[in-house]
């Protein structure tokens, strides 16, 4: 009855905004580490999960994908509110990345050019009011939120994502091998 | 001063100089890296991306300007020259748009390799994403101005060496940016050359040959697997291409 209590795991959180999933490829892609991974922590909101909203008491959020629309950037403010420690993984976390090439056009002339252009000159330009606004440009996670750790690379390797996990659960300053620091 | 030679030290090793060296071409030549981007061997120094910062006797300078002096001593290797070499290396990325994975010169590219070997792990500044042209007009080679950084290497090496002034920079403060030196202001409307001192110079993906993209594979490029400071020092003779 008054067994003594397992110690608490660890939480994990983690989202894509604007992204393409390949960070969360590269989470999964530390293998068998899960195993011992799961040992030690749970898992929040999270793909993994299918939980729909990030609690509080997390202890590092994972946040890949850039800001693109409003729900984006909502999303990304429940993080930091809930997160100890908030981590921008990925290029487009970091730089905008892959969705950032549109900020050079404006997003009005974008939604013309994809939705209205059609041969048939009907415009089917999305109104649904479900629908998140996008923004006037991609920007960056640390645009809007303080974000306490970056982990670079499209994506970063599960090598990279498994020592920055192990550096930062196991109380040490995280930090990349050589081979595993790149941005590409 | 510096007339017969001599010595300095840098991070307390005795580096041997000889007449005419700075301390960036005394410091390569006895095998000790100095971060630097705008610098080139084959080009008298130019100064202006200040990543070869260092402290000469207490007062910071370039290291690819200062000539090699007697008794001079010279930091390099210290968290503040760091730490200002990783806030100029920011300034760079954000001034411009480096999108690395889509970038032919990715895993060769020196202001990467830089920033690599230097842990900068995010850009911190607000993005410019400043709206830049590319000239795909060449049939050989494409320019990018999406990724200059101004160290106008190819415009010494087109003025210099291959004798054609093909480019030059336009404009002043935010607003400077390379031009081509053609009526149309095209590349394809001059005599630039795959076989030009210019084709080959340009640290980063500004210049870039058509055709031979992505043709090394990832893991097996020029700074994949060891930092620019041990690289370069094997790769930076004069005459030997990058």
């Amino acid at each position: 009855m008054n067994a003594p209590s397992a110690p608490r795991k660890i939480r994990i959180a983690t989202a894509t905004l604007g992204g393409c999933f390949g960070c969360h490829m590269s989470l999964l892609d530390i293998d068998e580490r899960l195993l011992a991974l799961v040992e030690i922590a749970e898992f929040d909101r999270s793909p993994l999960t299918d939980i729909k909203h990030c609690g509080p008491g997390v202890d590092i959020g994972l946040i890949e994908g850039a800001l693109c629309n409003a729900e984006n950037v909502h999303v990304l403010r429940e993080f930091r509110a809930n997160c100890k420690f908030l981590v921008a993984v990925g290029a487009c976390a970091i730089n905008g990345g892959l969705p950032a090439q549109r900020n050079r056009f404006d997003v009005g002339d974008i939604l013309k050019k994809v939705y209205s252009d059609a041969p048939d000159g009907r415009s089917r330009v999305p109104n649904d009011p479900e629908l998140p606004l996008l923004l006037d440009k991609v920007y960056p996670i640390h645009d809007v939120v303080r974000v306490d750790y970056f982990i670079p690379g499209c994506p970063p390797s599960g090598d990279a994502l498994w020592k920055f996990l192990t550096d930062l659960i196991g109380g040490r300053t995280p930090r990349l091998d050589y081979p595993q620091f790149h941005f590409d | 001063m510096s007339e017969g030679g001599g010595s300095f030290t840098l991070d307390g090793q005795v580096i041997a100089f000889a007449p005419g060296q700075t301390i960036l071409t005394a410091a390569t030549a006895a095998g000790v890296y100095i971060p630097h981007l705008c610098a080139h061997p084959d080009f008298p120094p130019h100064g202006s991306c200040k990543l070869c910062a260092v402290t000469v006797n207490g007062r910071d300078g370039s290291a690819c300007t200062i000539e090699a002096a007697p008794g001079q001593e010279v930091r390099s290797d210290t968290p503040e020259l760091h730490e200002i070499r990783r806030v100029l290396l920011q300034m760079l990325f954000v001034e411009g748009n480096h999108f690395c994975p889509g970038c032919e010169k990715s895993g060769r590219c020196k202001l990467q390799a830089l920033a690599y070997d230097l842990e900068m792990l995010s850009p911190h500044f607000v993005q410019f994403f400043p709206h830049r042209e590319i000239d795909a007009s060449h049939p050989e080679f494409f320019l990018d101005f999406n990724r200059c950084i101004m160290c106008e290497l190819c415009v010494r090496a087109s003025r210099d060496v291959d004798g054609k002034n093909i480019f030059a920079l336009a404009g002043r403060g935010r607003e400077s940016h390379i031009i081509v030196n053609s009526p149309s202001g095209r590349l394809g409307d001059t005599d630039f050359a795959a076989t030009d001192k210019a084709a080959e110079v340009c640290p980063v993906g500004a210049i870039l040959r058509k055709e031979v993209g992505f043709a090394t594979p990832i893991g097996a490029r020029l700074y994949d697997q060891a930092p620019i400071s041990q690289v370069d020092l094997q790769v930076d003779l004069p005459g030997r291409e990058k």
